[in-house]
């Protein structure tokens, strides 16, 4: 099984290619756009700002890719800013984002210290998921903007001084994780085990 | 949920082997501070971050003698998750902006070294060795302003003194500032952790009960879930 991790210089993927490894997948770290849009599953890994990330993925052809691998049927898993960029738009510097998922990324005004950075509980929602396999569990988050209402693609909530959000989404082959599965210990490595495993040829 | 971390990795002998055990303990974050080195020994530094980033699978952050932008950029390249910059933070506060605009303020930690004096507390430099007259809550919030994900705040009246964490200080530091707080200095035992983590730190982080094996990390998280602290 190897996964595509989409390198566009959005910041380190080692540890994210090493939690990797340890779920037992061959990664390919990919920075060309022909690579990714061949890819038969494929990471979207982010860390900072809406508005550069998908500059920088316009810039290098990278969005194109990511969009054909996922027309070609591709699984796609978005993690944190990855997460965020699945869907239509962003608050975060107004950005239109890759719309694969109906819903806007707002910022987390409700949350009593912004970022919202630190371990929170994961819990699943609607029906079961072979991505939340391994939920509730808790899993370590770093943001400031999330998805409150991804409607049916929500697959876990996550609630941060009452406020909800979506902390995992699927829909169709595309996917998310707002939290760092990297670096989330066992509850990490076993959501990422949930993403080798997925398939919906069952 | 709020965090336990382990601090200074550099006290023990391999810090990656050291981080790695903590974080089966239970840690939630690993803090490697103190870690200045000079030119010559920076690439093995940086060597042990990037082991620390395959073998560790909780966060950590990397910090103590940043002195620059590269710095930054060269400790998240080999993979820590966040950079505390302190003094060199105080002495040029365009630092904080500058790396938070090129990094993101989610790995931008600035460390106060804090000290009473005055009418509050005086932040220092150097160890926390040289006063400034710079006030430690206004430098907090300043450095917020500029862009700091994440404080890390120590007391220097409380640290290495086992009798808890300056919740004075802290405390006022939370009322000037919406990102996590972590404390800092002071520590001998898990009722001061969780005395800390209930005042409204995010975080808490302690060194020497954990080193000289005075306490688990599990102990600590036990003595926080009795005081209903949400614990991982």
């Amino acid at each position: 099984m190897t996964v595509v991790l989409v390198d566009y210089g959005s910041g380190n993927l080692r540890s994210l290619r090493a939690a990797m490894e340890r779920a037992g997948s061959d990664v390919t770290v990919a920075d060309d756009p022909a690579t990714v849009a061949s890819a038969k599953r494929l990471m979207v890994p982010g860390q900072g700002a809406a508005g550069p990330t998908m500059a920088t993925l316009r810039r290098t052809g990278l969005e194109r890719a990511i969009r054909s691998a996922v027309a070609d049927g591709a699984y796609l898993l978005g993690v944190c800013v990855g997460l965020q960029l699945l869907f239509d738009a962003s608050a975060e510097d107004d950005t239109p984002c890759l719309g694969f998922l109906p819903g806007r990324v707002e910022r987390l005004d409700g949350a009593a210290r912004l970022p919202h950075m630190g371990w929170n509980d994961v819990e699943p929602v609607g029906p079961p998921h072979p991505l939340a396999a391994g939920l509730p569990a808790c899993a370590y988050f770093a943001h400031s903007y999330a998805v409150t209402d991804a409607g049916p693609a929500a697959v876990a909530e996550t609630e941060v001084d009452g406020v909800r959000f979506t902390s995992m989404v699927a829909a169709g082959r595309v996917a998310g994780a707002q939290f760092h599965p990297e670096r989330s210990a066992g509850a990490g490595l076993e959501m990422l085990r949930g993403f080798l495993q997925w398939s919906d040829a069952a | 949920m709020k965090g336990v971390n382990f601090v200074n990795l550099r006290d023990c002998g391999d810090p990656v082997s050291a981080a790695v055990r903590y974080a089966e303990q239970g840690a939630d974050e690993i803090c490697w501070l103190n870690i200045t080195a000079d030119d010559e020994s920076w690439r093995d530094l940086l060597a042990q971050v990037e082991r620390a980033a395959v073998e560790v699978d909780v966060p950590v952050t990397v910090g103590g003698g940043v002195k620059e932008e590269r710095h930054v950029r060269d400790l998240l390249a080999a993979g820590a998750d966040k950079v505390s910059i302190n003094s060199a933070a105080l002495r040029d506060p365009g630092l904080v902006d500058e790396c938070a605009a090129a990094h993101g303020s989610q790995c931008i930690v600035v460390a106060i070294d804090a000290k009473r004096g005055g009418e509050g507390w005086r932040a220092h430099v150097a160890g926390g060795r040289v006063a400034t007259e710079v006030d430690a809550v206004a430098w907090a919030g300043e450095a917020v302003a500029r862009g700091a994900g994440e404080l890390l705040v120590t007391s220097m009246d409380t640290d290495g003194t086992k009798q808890g964490y300056a919740l004075d200080l802290l405390g006022a530091i939370l009322d000037t500032v919406t990102v996590p707080v972590i404390a800092s200095g002071g520590a001998a035992g898990p009722e001061h952790v969780a005395d800390a983590l209930a005042a409204g730190c995010s975080a808490a982080l302690a060194a020497s009960i954990f080193h000289d094996g005075t306490y688990t990390v599990e102990e600590v998280k036990d003595a926080c879930r009795s005081r209903g602290l949400p614990m991982r």
